[in-house]
């Protein structure tokens, strides 16, 4: 394996990493804060990448449709928190698996009747079509650097926010210890609207930059949920920063290993089994990955709940 | 949330009350039994094979409720047990070992080695974590079957030959498949019906409700629940092998994580715990996705707001609903 190989999976890695934070982010608030398991998150991921296909051909400008895809995703994630979630928090687990679950089967079918089974795209926004040359002979598209980049600069906005203002402060306090936060006089139901909208939107702004690398089609937060789900228990339920490290983790393991499995197979077995065994171990490596965390530390890497 | 009405049932029940307690599942076998017979008159093969699939998911939906309603076990990689079970019979039945007699207990040592291996390990987790670990044992297992690529790999496989008994073809008509299949049922049904009642079940439900308790008792809570994790294990495999031997085809959809999703939905739309909850769920569930799939393509979009409905109002599940009836009969008659 040579090494512009190797600098080039790590950039995928770290795009995928930074994809999964931002779906992680609200998911892991979500549940920190109100102690609520939403499926339909990954839902929300699909939302925005429709959005933001929808708005681009009305306005036929990326950054205008990011920003009412924005919007929409945020409004759409309040409705629903208004309409259904809200009645939900005080329920167990179990009950809301299964909404959840239902949300998503609505809201799959719904995309569907909407905008047809087949895979959509979007081009590239115009001024990050380009390429550049990462080191001699090799090309890295820009705009896979600008989702780096803009990843990057919300987990920073998100760190300031939650580290260094009230709401933060109540968010992180909510994480640790809900009840005194409500016994404070805390308007709990209004933390919880916010903390959930600013989630749906994040997932939302995850799928609109997503959109013009993968393809748009029904269900394609599905799956990824279940990785973002992986991501929040690895980095402990309710830790921003343990997401943002276990979402490097994953989306570094996952690419990494998908190149490399095949080839430390090779080294193993003869080359017919490790073309069999490597992509397997590949796409097993994250849910192994998080049964060793779980095993040596049942909550997680960073645990919110608890800790000083 | 939901009661589970009959956490704590009377040491002695007299044989009348046990069979009213069961009416409703004795009459959903009667009316399966008849099925072939409705199936000759009306919808041919295709209800035939709808029916024998209502029933397979019932065994699944049955040996998850004995996690879920029993033992307060959120399993939500159940589906991988039956992918496993159909995996099995698949791979065997292409390598031409196809008999019932060598698939079965293959299905059951593999099904019983994955439970126990991932079972020792979830159980050391609780709550949300138990949740999030069952599911990822459930996703390793997804990506394992895919990359078979010897066996279909993504797309799956078809089975091209129905599986045979002692060398018989005796499942060549699908009337023999039928009513092993209904024998099979009936079993899961009266195995979880007899481990609910005996201590083994009370000492899950108890444990449950407080596990604290339940170990200072002197019951080691692990050992018990890993043990209901195996039995659950194997009948869900079991079932695979018969949805394998059934669909003729098999593929890695067998156990997305959808799939334990659906099981989910069933044993909770029936009644979580309830005594005929699960199976009264299964054939609900098959039921109205037939109902609804022949309505509309897009079925889903009912169905999804449906679920949401029932979990937010409609608390009690199907069970308590059919129980409450017949109480409701049953005073009705000796009144009047």
């Amino acid at each position: 394996m040579s090494t512009t190989l190797l600098l080039i999976q790590v950039l995928n890695g770290l795009q995928l990493g930074i994809l999964l934070f931002l779906i992680a982010a609200g998911l892991t608030l979500v549940f920190g804060v109100m102690g609520f398991i939403n499926l339909a998150h990954g839902v929300q991921y699909m939302v925005g990448a429709y959005l933001t296909v929808a708005f681009y051909g009305l306005t036929g400008h990326f950054g205008a449709a990011l920003l009412l895809a924005l919007i929409a995703a945020l409004a759409i994630g309040l409705a629903l928190e208004f309409a259904i979630f809200r009645r939900l928090y005080d329920r167990d687990h179990l009950d809301q698996v299964l909404a959840t679950f239902g949300v998503i089967l609505f809201l799959n079918e719904a995309a569907k009747v909407l905008f047809g089974p087949t895979p959509l795209s979007l081009p590239t926004p115009e001024f990050l079509s380009g390429s550049f040359q990462l080191v001699a002979g090799l090309l890295y598209p820009w705009y896979r650097i600008a989702v780096i980049a803009a990843g990057l600069a919300v987990a920073a906005l998100l760190y300031v926010l939650v580290r260094h203002t009230r709401v933060g402060m109540l968010v992180r306090a909510g994480a640790t210890t809900p009840q005194m936060v409500s016994a404070l006089g805390v308007d709990v139901e209004r933390l919880f609207m916010t903390v959930f909208g600013f989630g749906a939107m994040l997932a939302g702004f995850a799928g609109a930059l997503a959109a013009p690398i993968f393809s748009v089609e029904p269900g394609m937060g599905d799956d990824l949920l279940i990785v973002a789900f992986v991501v929040i228990i690895i980095g402990g339920i309710g830790s921003i920063k343990g997401a943002f490290i276990a979402a490097l983790l994953v989306g570094l393991a996952d690419t990494l290993g998908r190149t490399l499995a095949t080839d430390a197979m090779k080294l193993v077995f003869d080359s017919s089994t490790a073309n069999q065994v490597g992509p397997a171990l590949a796409s097993m490596l994250i849910y192994v990955l998080m049964a060793a965390v779980l095993f040596f530390r049942p909550t997680g890497l960073f645990p919110a709940k608890g800790a000083s | 949330m939901r009661e589970a009405g009959e956490t704590l049932t009377p040491v002695a029940e007299t044989r009348s009350a046990i069979l009213r307690a069961a009416l409703p599942a004795l009459v959903v076998f009667a009316l399966l039994a008849l099925g072939p017979a409705m199936a000759e008159a009306y919808g041919g093969g295709y209800l035939t094979s709808l029916l024998m699939r209502m029933m397979i998911l019932a065994v699944a939906a049955i040996s998850l409720d004995l996690l879920i309603g029993q033992g307060g076990m959120i399993s939500f990689g159940h589906a991988a047990f039956v992918g496993l079970g159909a995996y099995v019979a698949g791979i065997m039945v292409t390598e031409g070992a196809g008999d019932l007699t060598l698939i079965l207990p293959a299905a059951i040592l593999a099904s019983a080695l994955f439970a126990l291996l991932t079972g020792a390990v979830s159980l050391r987790t609780s709550g949300v974590y138990f949740i999030m670990i069952t599911l990822a044992f459930g996703q390793m297992l997804f990506f394992t079957a895919s990359s078979l690529s010897a066996y279909g790999g993504d797309d799956g496989m078809t089975l091209w030959d129905r599986v045979t008994l002692f060398g018989f073809d005796v499942f060549k008509s699908d009337l023999a498949l039928y009513y092993v299949i209904l024998g099979v049922l009936i079993g899961a049904y009266a195995l979880s019906r007899s481990l609910a009642e005996s201590r083994f079940g009370r000492v899950l439900r108890a444990a449950k409700e407080n596990p604290t308790r339940v170990e200072a008792v002197g019951f080691g809570v692990f050992q018990y629940r890993l043990t209901a994790y195996v039995i659950a294990g194997v009948m869900a495999g079991i079932a695979g092998v018969l949805l394998a031997s059934q669909a003729e085809f098999v593929s890695p959809s067998t156990l997305a994580w959808q799939r334990s999703g659906e099981l989910i939905i069933m044993v909770v739309l029936g009644g979580m715990g309830l005594r005929n909850g699960a199976l009264l769920g299964a054939v609900a569930f098959v039921a109205l996705e037939e109902t609804l799939s022949s309505l509309t393509h897009d079925w889903k979009l009912i169905f999804g707001p449906l679920l949401v409905l029932v979990v937010l109002y409609a608390r009690t599940g199907l069970a308590g609903v059919v129980d409450r009836w017949i109480a409701q009969a049953g005073r009705g008659a000796r009144d009047g």
